[in-house]
């Protein structure tokens, strides 16, 4: 790839500025890109769907997709800023932005601004009816925190310093008991997982990989047994695997979604057309539980096809994590893909009755501003870590 | 590159790649595999069904008359699962509603518990139905009080009224014909268990109403049309998204009746004053039948049952005591296709016919001593008369027991005596089994009696059956009996001990019994006279039919039932008119001649036998009439019977006279076929007209019978 470029370069030497614009647009991983434009399109068309018979009775019955469209471009043209970030920049500014993101992550508690949504106390209020979740902008505080501190001063070849690993860990567990108290569980579990892929990438000692695992699993295990989840929380927790409940409950939902996607058959009751989604049975489907869309009118066939989508996008995600020039860049890249998968995984597996329920969108689908934003400006962070690669290899 | 990072980045794709396939492989178990159980359960989600009935179709008699007809009535119906909510069960909503109905709450209490449910009451009070279904509580409740129920809603949580559309008995000539027309009930579970899981949208519903009994059950799929059914599609709220299907009702079928309505007025009148000319007698006179036939084609002109029930009596709600009542008055079941009798006399019929084809002479002189010994055993004469040495015609017209004893004797001699086997010839109980005397009739009615023939096989089945009962007996030598009665007691056991041994022997007593319709010969009024019709028409036996056509709630006839034909009786020419004229001389010589005296026998000659059969248990004998005229181009076979009635000549006779009088249109010696209660003289052979909006067009004037209130029977 880099001969590739370094001809391709060469062949075209023009003025620095042109250069590097057409570089740019030369260099970005087209496939990743066109896979996530893919998504999102097909997102827009389930959440289209899925939101018509709650609005069939409003003036305007397409605004809730119009709403959806205007958070796509948003998050799309916060995801070009993203790719086109400086790492000195990004590098410079990562300790405020995740002073920045811990603080907001706070503002939910203040009464008046913050808001629950099912249990979990994670939005904030903004004029025009409009929420942001703060934990969504935590991801990327996250990974570009810990990549900054266990990529620094450092190469490929040397292991991080306990210090260090110590300091990451530190700044993801900080963020992630802050959500715990939110009650957003599911979020939790998706960083918990994003900190110890970058720590394991990161070549740290085998003992804080297997030490972090324990620790977690340990932790999980006191909470249920001391009674700090409650009650309701460990019910949505273990309904999947006691699927039968009275409706209402977390066990009627996982029942109604998995009606919905296993009715849909080889290829679906067809667009606009399935009786779970239309009746509006499944809960939120919208946006956690937006995959019994795809799964009741698309059938086997359009999910599948959206969950290939989704392994193109972790595909190229992780070949940018293995040709990145720095442990800075493969350390985010490696975030990424362990949130994207890790998040992907645990939305479709509670639809499909393999996880427990947490209240998790999907990435790129799901209706909800802030999680299309924050996915897209994950999809730019990788783009830029791939740029930067294709530069640095031409010098 | 760090080796180190390197591995675990492969590892985290490993994950990576196991997290999506584990994904696809469960969506494919979830979808492709066991998807079809989820379709069904999305379908049970959002698609409900609103049904409709079809207005049902009207039972007319062969003249057009209306005799089951439909009306609007307001009905009040009460959500169960609304009353539930309620904090006190619903109790104080019952309360308001028995005061406001004028009726018991407990009346109303009952017919909210499920069928089997703790304490509830037997159907037809308990609800048949589902529970989630409003149940109707009463009906044919008056315009004022509906309206109060509707105006204070908050009083009356689940109670709705509304118009429903239930039947009616236009009764022209004020006929009764309860058995025949049967009534409505909930469906029940053996019929829905029938159907299975069929999702046909006019398969029946849990909460449909059938035919349970007569013509109603019989044609129920014809007259219940199909139901309007629209299939909705609701969301989570039961808001209506979509509407899936919608099916028109169409409406039931009408049946025409081969029955006349102003003849079967004559004849449950006739049938209720031969029962009161019993009780006259000091007889009791408890049950009894009537029927009549057309003998060309096995059309029921008429057919009664006594002792009967107002059939309305099912269409507001029949209450547990009224339920009750019925089912102790016997009224319930029909005598004429239920109830079986021994025939006495008139089975003579059956057993001239057999010696006829066992070659005996039907002209020769036979003894008829006053009575015949058979070892310790005597068997008499009616009232011991003897009449010497006559022929069998005469034998016939004054019903002499003895000489038909003799017939009987030379057959089972014949046969082997004591010595048959069970293969051995029985001439009599062939020729009753020819005449249909032991099988269904087939008549579109349910639940037709079998009836059956004293005879070798039936005595070697009944031995097969009971002889464990008997040998038991004839050992244990009734203990309980004995304290109180030894002499009873030592009776039953040399009784027992002797059925045990050789209760299958078809002995000489059972022959000779057998002969004159008595034994364990017992028949429905409707088979006698079905097999009278066969005598009558010259050896045919028809399947008898009640319905003679179909028609459309358009018009359009949709099918003409034609005559059926059961058999042809091996019975030569010459024995039919033998019989034919021996039984004329019944009615102008024999013990039919008292009650057709000053009848114009001339004119409408009258075929006819009496019957006075003793029944065990009993001191009065049922009496019998059976008959069928013109005897010369016969036309009508009439057969009455009144148990514990006395002589079939006493009492059944005048009223068989007079229903030949109306048939006839005969006052005094005269006979003028427009006096006839049958319009034209005659069955008619025109099918009724149907206005195609379904207006049936029926005789006017006197002739509807329904403007005056004197009926047809004067």
């Amino acid at each position: 790839m880099s001969s590739f470029s370094a001809t391709d370069s060469m062949s075209r030497p023009t003025s620095a500025q042109r250069s590097r614009g057409s570089a740019y647009w030369r260099d970005l991983d087209w496939v990743l890109l066109v896979a996530a434009v893919g998504i999102t399109i097909f997102g827009s068309v389930l959440v289209w769907s899925a939101s018509r018979a709650d609005m069939a009775s409003e003036n305007d019955p397409q605004s809730y997709l119009k709403r959806h469209l205007i958070n796509v471009v948003v998050a799309m043209v916060l995801g070009f800023f993203a790719s086109r970030l400086d790492y000195r920049w990004l590098r410079a500014y990562t300790p405020l932005i995740y002073i920045g993101s811990v603080l907001l992550l706070l503002v939910v508690f203040i009464p008046g601004l913050g808001t629950s949504i099912a249990g979990a106390r994670a939005w904030i209020d903004l004029p025009g009816g409009f929420t942001i979740q703060p934990s969504e902008f935590a991801k990327i505080a996250i990974i570009i925190m810990m990549a900054a501190i266990l990529a620094e001063k450092r190469d490929f070849e040397s292991e991080p310093h306990d210090r260090d690993v110590l300091m990451s860990v530190g700044v993801a567990v900080l963020p992630i008991l802050i959500i715990l108290v939110q009650n957003d569980t599911g979020t939790v579990l998706v960083l918990g997982s994003v900190a110890l892929s970058i720590i394991a990438v990161s070549g740290a000692r085998r003992r804080w990989v297997i030490g972090l695992i324990g620790g977690a699993i340990i932790g999980i295990l006191l909470a249920v047994q001391l009674g700090l989840l409650q009650s309701y929380q460990v019910s949505r927790l273990t309904s999947f695997l006691n699927p039968t409940g009275a409706p209402g409950g977390a066990t009627y939902n996982a029942t109604q979604a998995r009606i919905a996607v296993g009715g849909g058959g080889w290829t679906g009751y067809g667009l606009f057309e399935g009786p779970q989604t239309q009746g509006k049975f499944v809960p939120v489907n919208e946006s956690d539980f937006i995959f019994t869309v795809v799964g009741e009118e698309l059938g086997f066939a359009g999910s599948a096809l959206l969950i290939l989508l989704f392994c193109v996008i972790l595909w190229r995600a992780i070949r940018v994590a293995q040709k990145a020039d720095d442990l800075y860049g493969r350390l985010i890249a490696t975030g990424v893909v362990a949130w994207l998968a890790f998040q992907t995984f645990e939305n479709i597996g509670m639809t499909l009755g393999i996880m427990p329920i947490t209240g998790i969108p999907l990435p790129l689908v799901s209706a909800g501003g802030t999680s299309m934003m924050s996915t897209w400006i994950a999809i730019g962070l990788l783009e830029n870590v791939r740029l930067h690669s294709a530069r640095t290899s031409l010098t | 590159m760090g080796e180190r990072s390197n591995l675990r980045l492969v590892i985290l794709s490993v994950l990576v790649v196991s997290l999506m396939a584990t994904l696809l492989v469960r969506l494919f178990y979830l979808q492709v595999v066991t998807g079809e159980s989820y379709r069904e359960a999305a379908q049970s989600n959002t698609v409900r069904e609103v049904v409709t009935p079809a207005v049902r179709g009207l039972i007319l008699d062969q003249a057009g008359r209306p005799l089951v007809a439909n009306r609007t009535s307001l009905v009040v119906t009460v959500d169960r699962v609304t009353l539930q909510r309620e904090v006190d069960d619903g109790a104080a909503v019952i309360a308001r509603l028995a005061q406001i109905l004028d009726v018991p709450a407990a009346s109303i209490s009952d017919r909210l518990l499920t069928c089997g449910a703790n304490g509830a009451k037997p159907p037809p009070v308990c609800w048949n139905g589902s529970p989630y279904q409003p149940i109707p509580i009463a009906r044919d409740v008056d315009a004022q009080t509906a309206l109060s129920i509707m105006e204070s809603r908050v009083n009356f949580p689940g109670v709705t009224a509304g118009l429903e559309a239930i039947r009616t008995y236009p009764a022209p000539f004020d006929v009764n014909a309860a058995h025949l027309l049967g009534y409505l009930g909930p469906v029940g579970e053996d019929a829905l268990t029938l159907q299975g899981d069929s999702t046909a949208y006019d398969r029946l519903r849990r909460t449909d109403v059938v035919g349970r009994s007569g013509l109603e059950s019989t044609y129920d799929e014809a007259i219940r049309g199909k139901p309007a059914v629209t299939t909705l599609e609701v969301d989570t709220s039961g808001r209506i998204t979509k509407t899936l299907d919608e099916k028109p009702a169409i409406a039931g079928e009408y049946l025409v009746s081969t029955i006349d309505a102003r003849l079967q007025n004559v004849v449950e009148q006739q049938l209720v004053a031969a029962v009161q000319r019993a009780q006259a007698q000091g007889f009791p006179g408890d049950s009894g039948a009537a029927v009549v036939v057309d003998v060309r084609n096995g059309h029921i002109l008429a057919m009664a049952s006594y002792p009967t029930y107002d059939p309305s009596i099912w269409v507001g709600g029949v209450t547990a005591k009224q339920y009750q009542d019925l089912m102790d008055s016997d009224a319930l079941s029909s005598n004429a296709i239920q109830g079986l009798f021994a025939p006495g006399s008139t089975y003579k019929v059956i057993s001239t016919a057999a010696a006829a084809r066992a070659g005996f002479s039907l002209y020769s002189k036979y003894q008829c001593p006053n009575q015949v010994k058979l070892g310790t055993q005597t068997f008499r004469n009616f009232e011991s008369a003897g009449y010497g040495p006559i022929t069998l015609k005469r034998a016939i017209e004054v019903s002499c027991n003895t000489v038909f004893y003799g017939i009987a004797d030379k057959m089972w001699s014949d046969a082997g005596g004591n010595d048959a086997n069970r293969n051995s010839a029985d001439p009599i109980a062939e020729t009753a089994k020819m005449f249909g005397l032991n099988a269904k009739t087939g008549i579109d009615l349910p639940g037709e009696a079998t009836g059956r023939v004293s005879s070798r096989t039936f005595k070697v089945a009944n031995w097969e059956q009971k002889r464990d009962t008997w040998c038991a007996n004839a050992i244990s030598g009734y203990p309980e009996t004995r304290k109180t009665n030894p002499k009873q007691a030592d009776y039953f056991t040399a009784l027992d001990r002797e059925n045990c041994a050789d209760g299958f022997r078809w002995r000489e007593g059972d022959a000779l019994n057998a002969a004159i319709g008595q034994g364990d010969t017992a028949v429905t009024p409707l088979q006698m006279a079905m097999a009278y019709s066969a005598i009558a028409n010259g050896g045919t036996l028809y399947q008898p039919q009640m319905v003679k056509a179909i028609i459309g709630a358009d018009g359009q006839v949709v099918d003409e039932v034609a005559p059926v034909v059961t058999d042809r009786v091996d019975v030569s020419r010459t024995a039919i008119s033998f019989i034919t004229s021996a039984l004329r001389g019944v009615t102008t010589d024999g013990s039919g001649k008292t009650p057709f005296a000053g009848f114009p026998l001339d004119q409408i000659p009258i075929a006819s036998k009496t019957g006075s059969a003793q029944v065990t248990g009993s001191k009065v004998s049922t009496s019998w009439f059976a008959s069928f005229a013109p005897a010369n181009k016969p036309r009508y076979a009439v057969v009455m019977m009144v148990t514990q009635g006395g002589t079939g000549s006493k009492t059944s006779g005048p009223s068989v006279r007079k229903i030949y009088e109306e048939l006839f249109g005969v006052t005094g010696t005269s006979v003028n076929p427009a006096n006839s209660v049958l319009i034209g003289g005659a069955p008619l052979k025109k099918l009724p007209t149907v206005r195609p909006d379904g207006t049936p067009v029926a005789p006017r004037g006197k002739m509807s019978g329904l403007s005056s209130a004197t009926g047809g029977g004067g």
